[in-house]
């Protein structure tokens, strides 16, 4: 081989290798370190002192972070307060009513746990505007250790408390100093440390977000494992000035302004498409179907995957329920789920649940305390989707639905505030087990109109699944929808083939291929008795 | 004594692989349906549409076949001996008459055959290469006019050719069968001869068998 014959195939090679997907997975497979940063916090004089309080420590952030307390004031995460564009509904935490725990006024030390903010003691007071009074560290702790109290209004221990109560067992409260010094990004940890425990508990609420996101497999979520694309929350739900994208009240069901360049579009990152476009898959027949089925719905196959159980139905009517010695009791289903408590009623939780699937078009109607509810056909929709197959921004998503019987003002017809928790006095149903009393107080304190008389009404609720998106292997597969036992039988008005037929013409079809076959039969019989008959008569 | 050849090499093919390919058309087709479950319903989606395209290709040559070589007008309806076939069909065939009609290169379809393959082929393929198209292309019909045209229309005009693709084969295979032996009207659709003495020979002998009767 000559020179020139070599250098040219060595060309062809280099060539070669270059345009091989090997080559392009190198260069793409190198990740950024998302956490790096170019201050280390533990150098700053200003950290470098023994912190008492969360407000001492914001304070010390705001030294250089002057506008960060103004922009999370602003933000929903600290008002709790969302105008719904489209219906002009209030809501957000601060007023709607759901089917877990039921409404935080009433009971806000407890629920403002999860407020990003410290000592909002009073929901019909809007939160506290001192500055200092935003907590930091709940959302950029990068440590762990910083772990808000159950009960105490957003702030953390200051001091050893017991924990678990009861087991006689000190625990230390979270080292202020090292957790300041140690501050990064958000990681799904911090989002998780309220939104997974929603509704009292690991995964109780939503079913799609539980703790077995924070390190989760491949085969649980391709987009937050280390495994696969390992983003983090704020990824998709892009974060600028504290705001971030993404509402659960009015969702982007169909977002059609496909990949987002950055710089571009970028508060509506919050969407599949906005990484992956409107045309992901590699088969045109599966790209048809994203004017009417949402990503989610095929992508995730099943919610409440990673090990962690969702409660699906919550009945209050039968909190309350003592055993013999007057003591509160605690019951377990056979798998080793909680099924009763006194304080809470029965429950029922379950494990890879296969989605509910509607049509949905973003919008979320609430029944806030102030609307009337039809007693007379339950359940009562808590919150009700808006869309339909005529309506071009709708498609067809998952929900988990969450049942349940809460209670109701017989009378006026309205959801009650259900007073729950009380740190002062017996006027809650966890310390009084008593409805009557409950109720009348729950009402009370948030100014609700109420007769006296209550009684408790079935009630469901819808929750959009968008997360657990598995590998694209684990996808639902077409006959779980194109079948008769279809997973898309509560679909309305859309022609689904081999779910849907005309039984008519299917009668009329088959029956005329049998006559067919049988006229044919009967036929070639005659030809045959036939031809017997004439040769005996030969013969 | 001598071989005619009624078939030539290219419809032979033409009507094997139809036929083949329409079995299998059927088969996905009535999975796609939600008849029954064997392949699995993305599988059959795909087997159906390939075999679908390969159908149209087959159907695009027989079409320039039939045009280029004339043989069209083998479909071209006669009445002439109509009523004879008819009555052979639903009389002489149990009397032991004869076939009124004979096999030739110029006529190879008795009048009957000629008006079943005329509606096969003017009715009932058209229908399933339309409608299975606009099933096909059904999101992209918005770019030629049709974006209100239901899927479900479509799909029930679909299945409803598809049955009538099926009745039609039950008689064709049927009647392919009621020759002087079961396979002897099929021979010739293999081998492309139609044996003539057979014919010739056969002819005195269901004269006499027709008088008794
Ligand atoms: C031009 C040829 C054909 C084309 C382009 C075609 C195309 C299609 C398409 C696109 C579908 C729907 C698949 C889906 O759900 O995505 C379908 C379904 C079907 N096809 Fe065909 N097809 C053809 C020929 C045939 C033939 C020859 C038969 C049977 C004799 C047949 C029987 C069926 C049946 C029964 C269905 C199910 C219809 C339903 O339940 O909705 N097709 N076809």
């Amino acid at each position: 081989m000559d020179l020139f014959c070599k250098a040219q195939l060595s060309l062809w090679l280099v060539i070669l290798a270059c345009l091989s997907t090997d080559a392009y997975a190198v260069i793409a497979s190198e990740k950024l370190n998302q956490n790096v940063t170019t201050a280390n916090h533990s150098e700053f004089k200003t950290l470098q002192k023994q912190f008492h309080s969360g407000p001492e420590v914001t304070k010390a952030c705001l030294e250089c972070h002057t506008e960060a307390a103004k922009q999370v004031q602003q933000s929903l995460h600290w008002t709790w307060e969302y105008v719904q564009p489209k219906t002009f509904q209030t809501l957000g935490k601060r007023h709607v009513i759901n089917s877990f725990c039921g409404s935080v006024t009433s009971n806000e030390p407890r629920c403002t746990s999860c407020h990003a903010g410290y000592g909002w003691t009073d929901m019909q007071q809007p939160p506290p505007t001192d500055e200092t009074s935003v907590d930091c560290l709940v959302c950029h702790d990068t440590t762990g250790e910083y772990v808000k109290l159950p009960a105490g209004a957003g702030h953390p221990a200051y001091k050893p408390m017991e924990s678990p109560a009861g087991s006689g067992h000190m625990q230390a409260p979270p080292d202020l100093t090292s957790i300041a010094q140690n501050v990064g990004h958000s990681q799904p940890a911090n989002c998780g440390s309220c939104h997974f425990y929603g509704g009292g508990g690991d995964g109780v609420k939503h079913g799609d977000l539980d703790s077995s996101l924070v390190n989760p497999p491949k085969s649980l979520d391709v987009h937050l494992s280390h495994d696969g694309a390992n983003l983090t929350c704020s990824d998709c739900h892009t974060t600028s000035g504290h705001i971030t994208a993404g509402s659960r009240y009015q969702g982007n069901a169909h977002d059609t302004l496909g990949i987002d360049v950055p710089g571009h579009t970028d508060m509506s990152r919050a969407s599949c498409e906005s990484c992956h476009g409107p045309a992901p898959h590699d088969k045109a027949k599966l790209n048809e179907h994203v004017d009417r089925v949402a990503c989610q719905s095929c992508h995730i196959p099943a919610f409440a995957r990673g090990g962690v159980a969702t409660k699906t139905w919550w009945d209050w009517s039968t909190a309350g329920r003592l055993d013999e010695n007057n003591k509160p009791i605690t019951l377990y289903d056979e798998n080793g789920h909680l099924s009763y408590l006194s304080i809470k009623g029965d429950f029922h939780y379950a494990e890879n649940v296969t989605p509910d699937y509607r049509w949905f078009n973003g919008t979320v109607h609430y029944t806030l305390q102030t609307d009337t509810i039809d007693t007379d056909n339950p359940p009562v929709q808590v919150n009700w989707i808006e869309g339909s197959a005529k309506d071009p921004d709708s498609r067809i998503w998952p929900f988990k639905i969450m049942h349940g019987k809460q209670p109701f003002d017989t009378v006026n017809k309205t959801l009650l505030v259900n007073h729950v928790y009380s740190p002062t006095d017996d006027s809650a149903l966890w310390s009084n087990f008593d409805w009557a009393k409950a109720l009348q107080a729950g009402t009370t304190i948030a100014g609700q109109p109420y007769s006296g008389q209550f009684d408790f009404i079935q009630t469901e609720m819808y929750w959009p699944i968008s997360h657990m998106v598995g590998p694209a292997d684990s996808a639902v597969k077409c006959s779980s929808c194109h079948a008769s036992n279809s997973r898309l039988n509560g679909i309305p008005d859309i022609y689904i083939p081999a779910r849907d037929h005309s039984s008519l013409l299917d009668k009329i079809g088959w029956g005329t291929a049998l006559l067919m076959l049988i006229g044919s039969a009967a036929h070639a019989g005659g030809r045959g008795i036939a031809a017997v008959r004439r040769r005996r008569k030969k013969s | 004594m001598s071989n005619v050849m009624v078939f030539k090499r290219f419809e032979r093919f033409w009507h094997w692989s139809q036929a083949a390919l329409i079995f299998f058309l059927l088969f996905t087709g009535f999975e796609v349906h939600g008849t029954y479950s064997v392949l699995g319903f993305g599988q059959a989606v795909q087997l159906h549409t390939t075999a679908a395209w390969a159908l149209i290709t087959l159907w695009v040559f027989a079409i320039f076949w039939h045009f280029t070589t004339g043989e069209w007008r083998q479909y071209i309806p006669v009445k002439d001996k109509l009523g004879a076939v008819i009555y052979y069909y639903a009389v002489g065939t149990f009397t032991g008459a004869s076939h009124p009609f004979k096999k030739t290169s110029l006529a190879k379809h008795n009048p009957l055959q000629r008006l079943a393959y005329l509606w096969l082929k003017l009715m009932i393929s058209p229908l399933i290469w339309v409608s299975g198209l606009l099933y096909l292309f059904y999101n992209q019909l918005d770019q030629i006019g049709l974006g209100n045209l239901p899927l479900e229309w479509i799909a029930l005009t679909h299945t409803a050719a598809a049955f009538l693709m099926l009745i039609f084969i039950i008689a064709h295979v049927y009647m392919a069968t009621m020759g002087k032996t079961p396979l002897s009207l099929i021979k010739p659709m293999i081998t492309g001869y139609e044996p003539e003495q057979e014919d010739a020979a056969a002819a005195p002998q269901q004269h006499n068998e027709e008088t008794p009767s």
